[in-house]
């Protein structure tokens, strides 16, 4: 096909393409007019049904809390997938033995050491991330957040301690075997939350804990029992990913310590 | 509000072609990380809060530390090849 073909059929597809998106964007709804009724019910129902003031957790957790677990495994899979690529495999570890064995001494490109500023803002924050991090997960249904979100910032903590220059207790973090164990055990705990509705009532995962005071910590049931598994599950699936990245990378410095 | 949710949309769409149009691997991962904060901002502007929440900590902190580590991986393989053919070269230059 010559240029000028090639150019022919893809201005006359662009041209097919855009008449038929201005098309379909006359059609839509005004912007900021919501016209599906599920958004509305839910809102209306959802407080006095499960207890919970953030709809979004609810509705996460409990109306499509299997799709849910669904997520949940994905990111299980990512993660052992991630960590089974980035393994250090046996070639490279010769490559690196080779390297270290004197013919080419050190870390060609080695980073500079973060700024001392750098690093006591680090050690201040680690304290503080950890601390917003667990509130997030806990009040997920109460306010914006949830397991997810929390686990996520819990996960950054050992990214400061890493900044703030202490290879070895990062790595000492991350490494930790109790990691693995959380990542799984926060997927189990989700399933089990769902079982245990499908055994005492005969759904999956139906409520079958005291819904509680609506506004207190202890309120939502299963949506605050599945939330913090999420956590769990999130927390430590992201900490793996970081030691998986950072591990390789990390190696040499963390010898010279 | 009308006027900040169109700012944002702008500013959203400007970051985007911002980090297409950056050619360097390293500063585009800086780029998406700039990119990610604005589009927090703008699901908080249009009162997703809890998206929001989980975007500020994918999008602007764990992707581009991802695209980063990534990079350092392929040059540091790229080091290593490159010691190799450099002894290799010492030892026919040797024999």
């Amino acid at each position: 096909m010559s240029r000028k073909t090639r150019q022919i059929v893809f201005f006359l597809s662009v041209a097919g393409f855009a008449s038929l998106y201005v098309w379909a964007l006359r059609g839509l709804p005004a912007f900021g007019h919501y016209r599906g009724p599920y958004g509305d019910v839910l809102n209306a129902v959802a407080t006095y049904e499960r207890h919970v003031t953030d709809i979004v957790t609810a509705v996460n957790f409990d109306y499509r809390g299997f799709d849910t677990l669904g997520e949940e495994s994905i990111l299980f899979i990512s993660v052992v997938g991630a960590v089974v690529l980035l393994r250090r495999q046996k070639k490279e570890q010769g490559e690196q033995e080779e390297a270290e064995a004197g013919q080419d001494p050190g870390e060609p490109r080695r980073s500079p050491r973060p700024s001392e500023a750098v690093r006591a803002f680090m050690v201040g924050m680690v304290g503080p991330v950890v601390c917003f991090g667990l509130y997030i997960a806990a009040h997920g249904q109460l306010t914006p957040g949830g397991g997810f979100q929390g686990g996520v910032i819990l996960a950054t903590a050992p990214l400061m301690v890493y900044l703030a220059g202490d290879f070895a207790v990062f790595k000492r973090i991350t490494s930790h075997a109790l990691i693995e164990a959380a990542e799984a055990a926060g997927l189990l705990a989700y399933a089990g939350v769902g079982l245990a509705g499908l055994i005492m009532t005969g759904q999956f995962l139906r409520n079958v804990i005291p819904l509680g005071t609506t506004g207190y910590i202890t309120s939502g049931g299963t949506i605050q029992a599945a939330s913090l598994a999420t956590g769990l599950e999130v927390t430590g699936g992201f900490v793996l990913l970081l030691y998986a990245f950072l591990e390789q990378t990390l190696e040499f410095r963390v010898r010279e310590e | 509000m009308l006027m900040l949710q169109m700012t944002i949309l702008v500013l959203v769409a400007a970051t985007a072609l911002g980090v297409v149009l950056t050619r360097e691997p390293a500063s585009q991962a800086i780029a998406v990380s700039f990119y990610g904060i604005l589009l927090a901002v703008m699901f908080f502007v249009f009162q997703a809060p809890d998206v929001a929440l989980s975007q500020i900590v994918i999008g602007a902190v764990a992707l581009p530390l991802m695209i980063l580590l990534g990079l350092a991986k392929v040059r540091r393989n790229a080091l290593m090849q490159q010691r190799k053919r450099e002894a290799a070269a010492r030892e026919r230059n040797a024999a």
